[in-house]
């Protein structure tokens, strides 16, 4: 079992990434850096949150051509699960490997603060231990998070159960107000068409430590791991 | 470009007196030319050398068993933490590059701070910020002008923070019309290391070659060091250029270049490019190393063409640090600063004559001893005023009021409202150790790397400054102390940042000393060593001098998770007491200036050993485990802290008690501020133990009620206050973002 992050420069949540598949998780995780050409040898890919390049111009627009996405995509093709988290979504993005874009949050400001999501599709390698419907507490931190595609992309992705989270209220709402930056259709994470790409805006490895105040993120990294053995199995 | 001639209007314009012009011929033994002006102009500035602050700075504690690196020696100052493990912290503003240029005032500031902190080797892994503007609401005059300050420098701090991947966990922020045009922007860092990985900024090794590493060098921000030490005007908008521009990315890259060159081994010494640039790093490592240092311009990065001499000394371009690297490992350089993509270039190398020597074009463009530049900094033993103790307030003068109606009104104040809207813009998540975050008395971080928990809290009272300066200098001591109290933490050692208006006049030069003298007496009675700090003066605007506003951040370690402590109430049946209550009257209080515009009275004195016994008795409780919550009681009193324990927990928490009055009036019960007081709530079953517990160690202990409920009740006397807490939590949590709301924000990604 073993995890590979990918680090551009100005990626930030390496560490974290990193610190929590080991730490709380016991699993292999190693960093790969941007220009590595190969990953081959993971069964898992995280591409972390951070500002790869320093975000000057639209998110994720140069780490796409970093040598390791080319790398990244013929895995995302061989159905190795991948898992990208707020930068990791823009990149994810921009790199053609999920359909959409992220755009500056509705009020314009950053913000940085739990939020709740709904579990909307249980058969992804991210979700597999969840139940649909469950709710989950976990942190945002971005300024261009507003997920934003166009209607006739979104009706594909809600007919083939490609939302996979949505923002909601504590009670599982999906209102306006539970909506931090203005996703359309309160989007907060989709897979592609094969299930084994998710991009993410919330930080599920910020919320794995109840210290923290919430580790509803286990999940996704629990879910990831069942998914890893059995494939490997 | 030929340089200007040295006449007396050119050398007035760099600041430099007569005196200081005949010393440094006499230093020289000639004429400096027009680069060397410029050399000494900066080292000799207020910023670089603390001329006329640096005999009062003399009077802090500086040292202590734990003290690795003192204040003074290094960037920032180094504390030793147990198992090997150490911290380097330190304070800094820049107060006015934000007035002139809010957001790259403010980020650039947060840029400075972090790269003192990794020049020390140590691994940054938190910020907080101390922030001051004028007044915001839509009466207050200015009110657009000062909003944009406040936006542009939140925007600034998060800019860079957010980027570069360290999270501010706590702060404080205030509005008051004396920071009116003259914000004050602090920004506090710390950082791990182990011991054996402290690094120096001394230029060692006679023939070590010089790197130079990061950003390429521009015309910004030229001479700020010189523009920080002036007043401001209303022409210092022309002097925009003299604000740097940040570049968080390339900081990140720096940062973790750098982190990997120390461990290499192949540094010999390393300093950051900050104030005063290429300038304060050369001749200052030189003069630490007592050596001499020789470097060629030429082969500077540049990022502009035709830059003169005098341009490339002073230019206060960020992301760029000096760096001395043992003879032979020069590769070592190479490799890491390619994998990082950033400039890098060997400019000149260690000499044994003590000489600062640049080159340009084959010429020596200037040669003047380094030590002299440091150590040969005029000192100043400015005047001071004498001054007279305030009056007391004669309580008869303060109308009656609705005191219903004044406690959301306090709330809802920007100075006391919650600063959600601030610290929501800032990732203060990322590395995951905000235990307890911002919006708490002290926040507490878990540091993975040596897996401890720190507590850090900033505090400054302009205040109580403006009318009793040793007290206001006493009291923010004692209440970063008291905030790392409520947290579970045993403070370890503090920095200072002092922010003052011009020391040429005898009355702010005495609002310096006595501040400091009132810091150093606090930091003595805490056993918290100064560990290094900043000083801004000529913090002053057309309409005058800012109210004198000392800020310390103090940081503490606690000892077992199990320790920390919040400050909401958690639960319906707790007992609530105040431990350590004194009367006192609404001197200086919030209450009195926010709600009847009143800067008097005489501050209630701070009572250092009560202090200390009180903060040493609630640790024990906490150890104990008596403790459920805790919280400082300080401004806006007792019904002001109450009702942040009721609005601050994990759910709205109710609570009903009783005050006793002492003969005064209910406002005075309510609002007054007498230092020294927490409140706490317990479970009921241990309420004897901590009555055993507080007489045993003669800290006064009052039980003031319970909690429950959905509503704040307070009876004093006959009277009883009633306030549902669903009020009291939309003035206090809603106002700060509502005033806010329409202001957009200067872009930040990701």
């Amino acid at each position: 079992m073993k995890f590979a992050v990918l680090r551009f420069p100005g990626s930030n949540c390496d560490q974290d990434c990193l610190r929590t598949l080991r730490d709380t998780f016991e699993v292999t995780a190693e960093p790969v850096w941007h220009k590595e050409t190969s990953v081959a040898g993971y069964d898992v890919i995280v591409i972390p949150g951070g500002f790869s390049f320093g975000d000057y111009l639209r998110c994720g627009a140069i780490a796409r051509y970093s040598p390791v996405m080319t790398a990244v995509r013929e895995a995302a093709q061989k159905g190795t699960p991948i898992l990208g988290v707020c930068n990791g979504f823009q990149i994810l993005c921009e790199s053609g490997l999920l359909p959409g874009a992220l755009v500056r949050n509705r009020k314009l400001h950053f913000i940085c603060r739990h939020v709740h999501l709904r579990l909307e599709n249980n058969t992804t390698p991210f979700t597999r231990q969840g139940t649909i419907g469950q709710i989950l507490r976990i942190p945002i931190a971005h300024g261009e998070g507003c997920y934003f595609a166009d209607n006739d992309t979104l009706d594909t992705l809600e007919q083939n159960g490609r939302v996979a989270f949505r923002y909601c209220t504590e009670d599982g709402a999906i209102t306006e107000d539970a909506n931090p930056n203005g996703s359309v259709r309160n989007i907060a994470g989709i897979i592609n068409e094969n299930g084994n790409v998710l991009g993410l805006m919330p930080h599920p490895e910020r919320a794995c430590e109840s210290r923290l105040g919430s580790d509803d993120g286990r999940l996704v990294f629990a879910s990831l791991i069942e998914f890893a053995l059995h494939s490997a199995s | 470009m030929k340089d200007p001639a040295i006449t007396p209007d050119v050398i007035a314009q760099h600041g430099i007196t007569p005196e200081e012009y005949q010393h440094i011929r006499t230093i020289l033994g000639r004429d400096p030319n027009f680069t060397e002006l410029g050399i000494f102009s900066v080292m000799w500035s207020e910023h670089c050398s603390y001329k006329n602050s640096r005999p009062e700075l003399k009077k802090f504690p500086t040292s202590g068993p734990r003290i690795l690196v003192k204040a003074g020696e290094e960037n920032a100052g180094v504390l030793d933490v147990g198992e090997g493990w150490a911290v380097a912290f330190k304070i800094e503003s820049h107060n006015h590059p934000s007035a002139v240029e809010p957001f790259q005032g403010a980020a650039t500031g947060v840029g400075g701070i972090i790269r003192d902190i990794f020049t020390m080797g140590a691994r940054p892994i938190f910020l907080l910020d101390s922030l001051r503007f004028g007044p915001i609401e839509n009466h207050a005059p200015d009110a657009a002008t000062n909003r944009q300050l406040f936006s542009g420098v939140v925007s600034g701090i998060a800019h860079y923070g957010n980027c570069i991947g360290l999270p501010t966990i706590g702060g404080e922020t205030w509005f008051d019309e004396t920071y009116a045009g003259n914000p004050l922007v602090n920004v506090f860092c710390l950082g791990v290391l182990r011991h054996e990985e402290i690094a120096r900024g001394a230029a060692r090794g006679i023939g070590n070659p010089v790197f130079y590493v990061g950003a390429e060098t521009g015309r910004d921000g030229l001479a700020g060091a010189a523009f920080a030490s002036r007043e401001l005007t209303e022409e210092s908008k022309e002097d925009r250029p003299a604000v740097q521009v940040g570049d968080p990315f390339r900081e990140k890259l720096l940062l973790e270049a750098c982190l990997d060159l120390l461990a290499s081994g192949a540094v010999a010494g390393i300093q950051d490019m900050g104030a005063a640039g290429l300038t304060c790093s050369t001749c200052e490592t030189a003069s630490r190393g007592g050596s001499g240092i020789d470097v060629d311009l030429n082969l500077v990065p540049k990022r502009e063409e035709g830059m003169t001499p005098y341009e490339i000394l002073l230019s206060e371009s960020q992301e760029r640090m000096l760096v001395i690297v043992h003879k032979g490992q020069e590769d070592r350089v190479r490799e890491i600063f390619e994998k990082w993509d950033l400039p890098y270039a060997c400019i000149g190398h260690v000499t044994d004559d003590g000489i600062m020597r640049i080159r340009e074009k084959g010429n020596i463009v200037a040669e003047i001893p380094a030590a002299a530049l440091t150590d040969e900094a005029p000192v100043y033993h400015r005047d001071a005023a004498d001054w007279t103790p305030p009056e007391a307030l004669d309580i008869t003068t303060v109308p009656e009021t609705d005191l219903i109606a004044a406690l959301p009104r306090l709330l809802s104040h920007p100075s006391l409202a919650n600063k959600r809207w601030i610290w929501e813009q800032y990732d203060h998540m990322v590395r995951n150790g905000a235990v307890v975050g911002p919006g708490s008395d002290a926040a507490v971080f878990f540091a993975r790397e040596c897996e401890k928990f720190f507590a850090a809290a900033v505090d400054g009272n302009g205040l109580i400054t403006r009318l009793d300066p040793r007290e206001g200098g006493r009291r923010c001591v004692a209440e970063a102390a008291r905030n790392l109290a409520c947290s579970g933490a045993v403070p370890l050692g503090a920095t200072d940042n002092l922010n003052f208006g011009n020391p040429h006049k005898p009355e702010i030069f005495r609002q310096l000393r006595d501040a400091v003298e009132g810091m150093a007496e606090a930091c003595r009675a805490f056993d918290t060593p100064v560990t290094g700090g900043n000083v801004s003066l000529y913090n002053e605007n057309p309409a005058g001098p800012i109210d004198p506003t000392p800020v310390v951040a103090m940081v503490g370690i606690i000892e077992h998770e199990s320790h920390i402590t919040r400050q909401g109430f958690r639960g319906t049946g707790d007992s609530i007491w105040l431990l350590g209550d004194r009367a006192a009257g609404l001197d200086a209080s919030q209450f009195l200036l926010l709600l009847h515009g009143r800067k008097e009275g005489r501050p209630p004195q701070t009572d250092l050993a009560a202090e200390v016994t009180l903060h040493q008795t609630l640790r024990d409780a906490i150890r104990d485990g008596l403790i459920r919550s805790a919280h400082d009681c300080a401004e806006g009193g007792v019904a002001v802290a109450l009702a942040e324990c009721c609005l601050s927990g994990e759910t709205l928490v109710g609570a009903d008690v009783i005050l006793h009055n002492d003969g005064r009036r209910d406002d005075e019960s309510l609002f007054h501020e007498a230092p020294g007081r927490i409140l706490v709530s317990v479970n009921p079953a241990d309420e004897e133990r901590l009555q055993e517990l507080t007489t045993l160690c003669r800290v006064p202990a009052y039980k003031l009620g319970t909690t429950g409920g959905d509503q704040l009740v307070i009876r004093i006397r006959t009277s009883s206050f009633v306030w549902p807490l669903q009020e009291l939590s939309e003035s206090w949590n809603t106002s700060l973002g509502a005033l806010m709301g329409g202001v957009a924000e200067t872009p930040n990604a990701s």
